[in-house]
């Protein structure tokens, strides 16, 4: 789970990291208001969950209130495309905070290494940049330490780090204190990444965090009630319908409904599907044993999507019946009365039952297919263009 | 010969009086798989179906001979119960529990490293060596005995091209489900070691999926250490790209992430890659008949 930036500032300031103070608005007039009670300059943020904000116009440095309330009304409601075309994110929420002055920009970040397994610390002191090309162009720029997962990350171990990045001398030991927290930032609270770029030294010589970016562990919300209801309130209606559920539902743009069981199955799905010509609708993972009434909110799930024009089951059996699935398709058919086109192909534990069923039920709208890639250009012929 | 798990496995189950426990131990046991304990604490003494329950792993190792555990449990007690499972002198740990907290298995993960123990999982459907035993929750029939070791990230896909590879005529050595976790405890690297060194496999299928870069860094070790063929598959081309945040993912591994790049590093190793499950049974069963 992704944090905006206020919270994981938030994060931040709970651990002892210095961030500017600040609110959260979500209409104009509350930014406004904000703005007079921090004072201007004021910074005015979208709050998104995609960098390149401040290439967007979603971060602005008002003077006064009124610029405040031309900007905060820009701002809200503004969709706002990724660097690499993600999106667009619509902005619901604005952070207002103190205006900064900068003397220097440092990175500094704490994130999981699959690969190592181990956590590593990134620092560098080109920040409020691209940290990307800085690693492509001056890698020597960008200093990399793994934490040892068996000894405490004290701040003799961040400042050799910090030393190695050459940061400004008189700053290194605050610096180093700053590393040391966001680490515990890491795992006292289940973060997986931790971004903070551009980390700052203002005029007066204090280390700031003037940006956060925290991914916060899925897995482990049940021992952190707080940011449980961050997650709540984050989701996408059709999404937070699926989770509740218990369906893992992703929407996509296409008008090919899949349903599958498995998240390694449905994803070679979505690709076949792809592959086929289609678009897929959704990424939808009905799980291992999963019964007849699953597949009816599955359905529902999926076709509350409008524009869904076809849907592709692949079931491969395994612990999930075959059977189980065909009653479910049967029974939702009914009591959702589905017109679309439903296109079905079942293999694996009970297949031949499954199919039987299928067979009684007789739905008009009902194809079968044997294997996987039949299954998908049929749908894609049925499903037609999308858009 | 097969991978890990065998005719000598002697299985521990870790929440074997569980529904889930039950259900899966006791039809590993009905494929044949030797399991001597079950192990819920404060239940030692009882039994299940004429398996004896333990209160604890060590007590099913020093008293009935276990020497592979399998996890059951729920994810927030997980990680404690492979760490117990570690420090009970098993030599095999199968996690099969999802949803387990990362930094919990960072802890673990080093917990399995230091004290020699291998550790498959979490988040993984178990190892199945056709014939021999099954742990885990891999449905069997779908199997047969043969000579192509399999080690896969996803449970159902593995299933699927399983599936296909025997209504091709060809079998299996072993079935290894790595799970697609970000932290697990035995990589692409580590299993196909073993199937380089298994007499009974002449060719590896490795399936792997968008995410980490396990695949970009199995395909350096097969172009450097791997004699015997392998054929790929990557699930994931047109996942949903994720709402991105930060680009440090990308700065350690000097790669994406995405379903493309680990194609490209496998294919740039001289490592065959399949477009679909079906396409890539085919390739397998094309490359080991011309062996």
């Amino acid at each position: 789970m992704d944090l905006l930036e206020y919270q994981g500032k938030q994060l931040f300031a709970k651990h002892g990291v210095a961030v500017p103070s600040g609110e959260v608005a979500a209409t104009v007039d509350d930014a406004v208001a904000a703005a007079e009670r921090i004072g201007c300059p004021c910074a005015i943020k979208a709050q998104v969950l995609i960098g390149g904000r401040g290439k967007a116009g979603g971060i602005k440095i008002a003077k006064d209130a009124e610029e405040a309330r031309a900007y905060a009304d820009a701002i809200l409601g503004m969709d706002i495309i990724g660097p690499h075309g993600e999106g667009p994110f619509r902005v619901d929420q604005v952070w207002i905070e103190g205006g900064s002055d900068i003397a220097s920009e440092y990175y500094a970040s704490v994130i999981l290494d699959r690969g190592e397994k181990k956590l590593l610390a990134m620092v560098s002191a080109k920040g409020g940049m691209d940290i990307e090309a800085v690693a492509a162009e001056d890698p020597d720029a960008l200093v990399k330490r793994h934490i040892d997962p068996t000894k405490p990350f004290d701040a003799a171990a961040a400042k050799s780090i910090i030393d190695a990045a050459g940061l400004d001398e008189d700053v290194r030991d605050q610096a180093a204190e700053v590393l040391v927290k966001l680490a515990e930032v890491a795992s006292a609270e289940d973060a997986n990444l931790i971004e903070v770029n551009p980390l700052i030294v203002t005029n007066d010589r204090e280390v700031v965090a003037l940006d956060a970016k925290v991914t916060i562990d899925g897995n482990a919300l049940f021992r952190h009630q707080d940011l449980a209801e961050i997650a709540d309130t984050a989701e996408d209606p059709q999404e937070a319908m699926a989770k509740e559920k218990g369906l893992t539902y992703v929407k996509l743009d296409g008008n090919v409904g899949i349903l599958a069981n498995g998240a390694g199955l449905c994803m070679s799905t979505l690709d076949v599907v792809a592959q086929a010509g289609g678009a897929p609708a959704n990424f939808l993972d009905a799980g291992g044993g999963s019964k007849a009434e699953a597949i009816v909110d599955a359905l529902t799930v999926i076709t509350s999507d409008e524009k869904v024009t076809a849907i592709l089951f692949n079931i491969f059996g395994g612990i999930t019946r075959c059977d189980e699935i065909a009653k479910g398709i049967v029974t939702a058919s009914q009591q959702l009365d589905l017109k679309l086109p439903l296109v079905v192909r079942l293999d694996g534990t009970n297949s031949e039952e499954g199919l039987k069923i299928l067979a009684e039920a007789d739905l008009p709208n009902l194809n079968q297919e044997t294997t996987m890639i039949d299954a998908a250009k049929r749908v894609v012929e049925l499903a037609g263009a999308s858009g | 010969m097969s991978i890990i798990v065998d005719k000598d496995t002697k299985l521990v189950v870790s929440g074997l009086t569980g529904r889930e426990g039950s259900f899966h131990g006791l039809r590993n046991q009905a494929y044949g798989t030797d399991l001597v304990a079950g192990v819920t604490p404060g239940k030692g003494g009882q039994d299940v179906e004429g398996v004896p329950i333990f209160d604890s792993i060590k007590e099913s190792v020093e008293q009935a001979g276990a020497n592979t555990s399998m996890i059951f449990v729920p994810a927030r007690f997980a990680a404690p119960a492979i760490d117990e499972a570690i420090e009970s002198g098993v030599q095999t740990v199968i996690a099969i529990t999802e949803g387990i907290p990362v930094l919990d298995m960072l802890k673990t993960y080093w917990k399995a490293k230091e004290a020699g123990v291998r550790l498959i999982g979490p988040n993984c459907p178990g190892v199945l060596s056709p014939g021999k035993a099954n742990v885990g929750i891999i449905p069997a029939q779908f199997f047969d005995p043969g000579k192509i070791g399999v080690v896969s990230k996803s449970g159902t896909l593995t299933y699927q091209i399983g599936n296909e590879l025997k209504q091709a005529g060809e079998g299996n050595s072993s079935i290894v489900g790595i799970g697609g976790d970000p932290i697990i405890g035995s990589d692409f690297i580590d299993i196909l070691t073993l199937y380089e060194a298994d007499p009974e496999t002449d060719l590896i299928v490795m399936v792997g999926e968008i995410g980490g870069d396990a695949e970009e860094r199995a395909a350096e070790f097969i172009a450097a250490e791997i004699s015997k063929p392998v054929v790929a598959y990557i699930a994931g081309f047109t996942a949903p790209p994720g709402k991105q945040m930060g680009h440090a993912g990308a700065i350690i591994s000097g790669s994406s992430g995405t379903a493309q790049a680990k194609k490209d590093a496998l294919e740039a190793k001289g490592v065959r890659v399949g477009e679909s499950p079906t396409e890539t049974a085919k390739i397998a069963v094309e490359v080991l008949r011309s062996l």
